[in-house]
This record gives structure tokens, sequence and C-alpha cells, in this order.
């Protein structure tokens, strides 16, 4: 029997029997990965924060590595106490609702305390982890990564080439705020505190340098600094988001765009 | 054997490589062409992810292409691509997460490839499947060297390296040699697309 492959009839079965069909390949390969794809993701935020303590997460095995040397810690009530849960992959939403997570890590080097950060970029989400040395006042190693900064350009903040300019850099100016930014490309002024971007990339870099002063400012109980100086004066990018900033010297948002 | 490789099929696989290259003659696909191509990896792995896309979704609608509703087929092919599409990048995320990672979204890209499109639209509702595979094979190549000329161009000189290496001397650079800024943007991928469509259309004059 020839089918009229015009009718509506037909039409109508095709989609409907297409669409079934297809649902259900997709929801099998869904389901079918869903275990693997997890266990990828969790052992990769892993590699991660071991890339900040300056280990080769290409390298090292990351499962026992991370096991031996890290603990996820919460910091409540002035002190860390070992957290509970499921290891988590992202830490915006947890850092939102009051959940300071800080990995304490035994390193070859002494005590390091890595802090996760989550920000914007020019094109999406960017996070990154950020590893303090035990006096928590210089940077040990940075790890960053981004959802889809341009190639080449703002992706390069996921390069350890750019992540190695974090190193050693003090985390406090002279005034107890946060000092530790990133500038345009090609002008560092203050070697102590300023980490030079990507050349191209100056909306990536200051995502990125949004991203560390606010999320060290998020964490400023625990590393020791006036939790209000870090975020009022002259850095005007992160008071936008900030209600609390209620200071006459915290000038209006000016477009973070240049 | 012979006619698996008839002179017909050979042309389905090798006219897209060249007399009628999906970029440099049906400038198709020129949007990825222009997102993905900064760096020389990004361009190779987009060009192969392309490939075998266009190779199964060829064969696939091939199969199919008699039962296909002819009012909804834009549909129908469309479904088929995303469907393709979703499952690579599913797998890739579950067994080779490296990769996934580097190509973050270009992988959803390759939906939008017009070249993915035309082809199951101008070949594959028309042929067999064996034809419909060379052809998305050739297409899919055809398209992936124009990406990584271009790609070449613009890290050789946009960056300095190759794959990341560095490739330029640094005496070079002593001497005053400074990396072009222009070649990282996106408007310089145009303009190389261009003297690639140039020197190749200048170049089958000739054979013609």
């Amino acid at each position: 029997m020839k089918w009229n492959t015009n009718s509506n009839v037909y039409t109508f079965v095709y989609a409907i029997v297409m669409v079934i069909i297809v649902a259900f390949l997709l929801a099998f390969v869904s389901s079918a990965l869903k275990n693997t794809q997890e266990a990828n993701v969790a052992n990769d935020t892993k590699g991660q924060i071991l890339s900040a303590l300056r280990f080769d997460k290409k390298a090292v095995d990351v499962q026992a590595t991370f096991a031996e040397k890290v603990q996820d810690k919460l910091f409540k009530d002035g002190e860390l106490v070992p957290y509970e849960g499921n290891f988590l992959t992202s830490y915006g939403q947890a850092i939102k609702d009051g959940e300071l997570h800080v990995f304490e890590a035994t390193t070859d080097d002494g005590v390091k305390y890595v802090i996760p950060v989550t920000g914007r970029g020019l094109w999406g989400g960017l996070w990154g982890y950020i590893a303090l040395n035990e006096d928590k006042q210089t940077v040990y190693g940075s790890y960053f990564y981004h959802e889809s900064e341009t190639a080449g350009l703002g992706a390069r903040i996921g390069e350890s080439e750019f992540q190695n300019r974090f190193q050693d850099k003090q985390v406090f100016g002279e005034n107890d705020d946060i000092a530790l930014t990133v500038v345009k490309a090609g002008s560092v002024k203050d070697e102590a505190h300023q980490v030079d971007g990507i050349t191209g990339a100056t909306l990536t870099s200051n995502g990125v340098a949004a991203m560390v002063s606010d999320g060290l400012s998020k964490y400023a109980d625990f590393i020791g600094a006036p939790a209000q100086g870090a975020c009022c004066g002259e850095k005007s990018d992160c008071c936008a988001e900030k209600t609390e900033c209620e200071n006459a010297d915290c000038p209006e948002r000016t477009n973070v765009e240049q | 054997m012979s006619k698996l490789f008839s002179e017909e099929n050979k042309a389905a696989f090798s006219n897209p490589l060249n007399l009628n290259n999906p970029i440099a003659v049906q400038v198709l696909g020129i949007c990825s062409a222009l997102a993905v191509t900064s760096q020389l990896k990004p361009a190779i792995v987009m060009g192969l992810s392309v490939t075998v896309i266009t190779a199964f979704s060829n064969v696939i609608i091939s199969l199919i292409r008699k039962s296909i509703p002819n009012r909804i087929r834009i549909i129908v092919q469309l479904v088929v691509v995303a469907t393709l599409v979703t499952i690579v990048s599913q797998l890739l995320k579950a067994y080779v997460y490296d990769v996934s990672v580097q190509l973050s979204v270009y992988v959803g890209l390759i939906i939008t490839n017009c070249i993915l499109m035309g082809r199951l639209e101008a070949f594959a509702m028309q042929n067999k499947p064996w034809p419909s595979l060379l052809d998305g094979i050739g297409n899919g190549l055809g398209y992936a060297w124009v990406l990584v000329v271009v790609g070449f161009v613009r890290e050789l000189f946009g960056f300095g390296t190759l794959f990341g290496y560095n490739v330029i001397p640094k005496f070079l650079f002593d001497c005053g040699y400074t990396n072009n800024g222009m070649m990282v943007m996106p408007a310089m991928s145009l303009i190389i697309v261009g003297c690639v469509i140039w020197a190749h259309r200048a170049y089958n004059k000739e054979e013609k």
C-alpha cells in the first residue's frame, strides 16, 4: 500500500511519532549518561581546586590527591567546621545563601585556604578558586574559568599563564580594603596588588576583577578585613550590587562596559 | 566496490572540497567561521564536529527521505540535526569531558550552521544514503579546511603561536615585531575569509 505523504493525517501522525521517538531517545541518552557526567563534573571541580593549589590537575590523580590533601569546610560563627553534605560543583548559590565554603588544604608549602568566587564576564558566568596562604594576606594560587568567553581573548583567563599572575599578590591595600584587582593590560602601577589583564579582553578582565574583590569581601570575616571598606569608595563596579553601601562616597554606578 | 566509488560518488565527495566549497563558493556557514577561528585548535575541533554531524544527518535524512511529508520536511530535518547535536554533546560530556569544556557553546552552534540544512535540503532529500554520506563528509571537510586556514593565519599573526605554542622566534620580537591585535578581532576573520575566497576563485579560473 502506498501512503499519501501529503495528506494532513499522515503529516500529523508523522510529526507525533517523530517527536515521541526523539523524546524517548534523548531521555534515554540523558539518563543513561547522567551519572558519568556528574562524576566528571565533580572530578573536574576538584581538579580546579587543586589547580588553585598549584597542582597540575592533568598530572595528578585528582580524586586521590583531593581526598588526601583537601578538606571541605564551612566558615560558620567565626570558625571552620567540617562540611557534611554532598560535594558541590558550583558555589554561587551557596555563597548567596550564606554558606561559606572554605577548602583547607595541607600542601608541601604549608596550610592553604581555598575560597570559591563567582562573577560575570562579558558573555556569561565566571567562576574561580583563590588559594590564600596561611596568614590569609597573600595569594598562593588561583584558578578561573568561564561559561562562554570569546576563544583566544576572554577565554584566556582559563589558562595557567594568566592564573599564575595572581601568585604572591597581596590581598589588602593600605587602608585594609581589598586591593587585589585586575587592571587593563599593560597598565600595572602597583605590582603588589594589581594583576595585568588580558589584551583585547578588557571586559572579561574587569569581570575577573569584580569577581575577585566581590568574592573576597564576602569572606571578609574569614580573611579578617573590614566588611564594608572593601566595597565602597573608588570601587564603583561592585557598589552597584550592594544595597548596604549607602555612604555618600559610593559613586553612582557607571557603566561597566567601555 | 567500483560502484561505490563511481565518478558520481567521487564528485559528491570532492566537489565540496574545492569547486563547490560551502564557504568559498556557496558562502554558507560564515557565522561560525567568524566565531571559532581565533585559534587553531577550536577551529579544527569545530570542523571535525560539523563533519561528523553533516555525515550522520545526511544519512538519516536520506534513509527516511521517501517517508517525510513534504510540508514539514524542514522541521523534520531540524529535529534530526538537533537530536544528533544533543546526543553528541551528551556523549562528549560523559566520555571526553575536557573536549566538551573546550567546545562549550560551539557544539550547540552547530545546529544553526547553514551548511547542514543546505545539504539536507539540496542533497540528502534526493539521493541514496551512500552518496549522501560522502556528500556530508565532503562538505564537512570543505568547511573544515577553510576554518583551519583562517585559524592558522589568525593565531599565527594575532598571538604568535600555533596550538598555543610560540612559533615566532624571540629575536623578531626584539627587533620590533609585534603581534597584530586586529587579527584577534572577529572582523579580521571576515577579511581573511574574503582573501581565501579571492585566492580560491583566482586559482579555479586558471584551472578552467
